[in-house]
């Protein structure tokens, strides 16, 4: 067998975590039916009034796809980690950074991205005027990606444990507290025909930030799971 | 001494109600902290004394620990 | 340095000196907090305002601030047992998370009741309200993760990381709700307590902030040590320990 380059690695690594969520793909459109059907509930909760919902609706799709994101996570490590898949992979001589870096990608290609694509549509059902659109769909992709390495850290940390779920929420959602705000921000002020770009280079940092940094916790993580 | 008696220090001049349930509460919460330790201490120092009957009774050895 | 930092680490001395110093600090705390609060409640002017409320500074912010120091106890404690493999670094940090978040959530139930009389509400979104807020939900995750590990090894790691993650987070958290804030700022509430404090209403608080700071200690050595007495247990010098005290 060759030595695999780099590039060769990670596009391996990538093509395998692609093909495996492909299979199933329940698991992939569910966090998107999750979405849509939740940013339905608001307008049957606050009545149906146009304005009220045009004003929250920044609010609500960032809520929302922040809480997709969330529950899409809670699979990240679960298959590989029941499947013994997870060990050999901390076995091999590759280095667990760029193992979990571009499988979190890869999940976050599956699920984050195509949340951003069908937030549009959700803000029109929402009432949000258009000039927001753009803005949300940057500030929704650069954002979930900070919201998919975050919850990585905590899918890693309680993948060894039966009860994850609602513990998972509780370990990220404070950790999700200055993207929501940049977020949601971003997409107010773009509504309100202020100009974003601020919260959405913050937003960018801190997707590059966590890409770099995330990794390592996850890794961390992740063989604290294995080792119990 | 900034009020004359103890009818004004109770009443702080209307806050009477907030200032004294915040100390109060933080009295309260103080105590526990110290309370919850204390009392776990009297429990597990009966627990291992149990413990260390009955490891005599089988007679394991004990390590001197380290770090 | 070297050898005196592996000293420091061993459970057995560090329980011996702790032992030592439980006392002092004990005393410390009861007259830092003792002169502090009477200082505050009985001598110290009304501030001109807000009136007599004002006194609950006394407790909410040094219970606020040292809330925040605990959890940076707590990361670097992590930090330590992560990187060096210290058990007695370990212990401290299990230790910190609930002193942490019982003062944490005494900052906010103070700061509810301060606002009341104050601001005519239990509760304002406000900036500082909010990251307590925040940071009160980091230590019960940092609790409900450990509690969720029954190997209390596995769980003292994932607890350490968690929280070294939430330290890197917290100056990032702070900065945006502050931001948020000045985003959506209602012009009705634009004092808070410390900016318009007078000299004499701080000396009392500085007493106050030591007193807290004391009390954290206390409370942290006496958890941990009951900590080393649990997880020593097989140890010759714990034995004759509690052996001696139940003679007592």
């Amino acid at each position: 067998m060759n030595p695999l380059t780099l590039t060769g690695l990670c596009r391996a690594l990538l093509r395998r975590e692609l093909t495996v969520m492909l299979r199933s793909r329940a698991e992939l459109a569910n966090p998107l039916f999750f979405f849509l059907m939740v940013c339905a509930l608001f307008p049957l909760g606050l009545g149906p009034s146009p304005q009220l919902l045009a004003t929250m609706a920044p609010g609500i799709l960032w809520i929302v796809a922040l809480l997709s994101v969330l529950m899409a996570s809670d699979s990240l490590f679960r298959s590989d980690f029941e499947d013994g898949t997870l060990e050999q992979v901390l076995l091999s001589p590759v280095s667990l950074y760029l193992i979990v870096l571009i499988k979190t990608l890869g999940h976050w290609l599956l699920t984050g991205l195509p949340l951003t694509l069908l937030a549009p549509l959700l803000a029109l059902m929402l009432q949000m005027p258009s000039s927001g659109l753009v803005v949300l769909v940057l500030s929704l992709a650069a954002g979930s990606l900070v919201l998919s390495f975050i919850a990585a850290i905590g899918a890693a940390l309680t993948v060894g444990l039966k009860r994850g779920g609602v513990l998972l929420s509780l370990l990220v959602l404070p950790l999700f507290v200055p993207v929501l705000i940049f977020g949601s921000a971003a997409v107010q002020r773009a509504v309100q025909g202020m100009d974003s770009v601020s919260p959405l280079a913050l937003l960018a940092a801190m997707a590059l930030l966590s890409l770099a940094l995330a990794p390592l916790a996850i890794a961390g993580a992740l063989r604290v799971s294995l080792d119990q | 001494m900034y009020f004359n008696n103890i009818q004004e220090l109770w009443a702080m001049a209307g806050h009477g109600p907030f200032v004294w349930a915040a100390y109060g509460i933080t009295l309260a919460t103080l105590l526990a902290l110290l309370w919850v330790p204390l009392r776990t201490r009297q429990q597990q120092s009966r627990n291992l004394r149990a413990y260390y009957r009955r490891l005599n009774a089988s007679a394991t050895s004990l390590t001197d620990g380290e770090n | 340095m070297w050898g005196w930092f592996h000293k420091w680490s061993s459970p057995r001395w560090f329980y011996q000196l702790s032992g030592r110093l439980l006392p002092w600090l004990a005393v410390l705390t009861a007259l830092t907090l003792v002169a502090g609060v009477a200082w505050g409640l009985l001598f110290v002017p009304p501030d001109y305002k807000q009136g007599n409320s004002f006194r609950i500074i006394y407790i909410h912010v040094p219970a606020a601030a040292v809330a925040m120091a605990g959890y940076m106890v707590m990361a670097v404690a992590g930090a330590i047992s992560l990187i060096w493999r210290i058990k007695l670094a370990d212990m401290v940090m299990k230790c910190c998370a609930p002193i942490g978040a019982a003062l944490t959530f005494l900052a906010l139930v103070t700061g509810a009741i301060w606002g009341k009389p104050t601001w005519g509400t239990w509760w304002v979104w406000d900036a500082r309200i909010t990251s307590v807020l925040v940071l009160f939900f980091l230590y019960v995750g940092v609790l409900a993760l450990y509690e969720a590990f029954d190997n209390k090894e596995a769980a003292g790691r994932a607890c350490a990381i968690l929280a070294l993650v939430g330290a890197v987070n917290i100056p990032v958290i702070y900065w945006s709700v502050e931001w948020w804030y000045s985003l959506h700022q209602p012009a009705s509430i634009s004092f808070t307590g410390e900016s318009s404090i007078h000299p004499s209403m701080l000396r009392p608080l500085i007493l106050t902030i030591i007193g807290f700071y004391s009390f954290f200690a206390v409370s942290l050595l006496l958890f941990v040590r009951n900590e080393i007495l649990n997880r020593e247990r097989n140890t010759r010098w714990v034995r004759e320990l509690i052996l001696a005290d139940s003679k007592v």
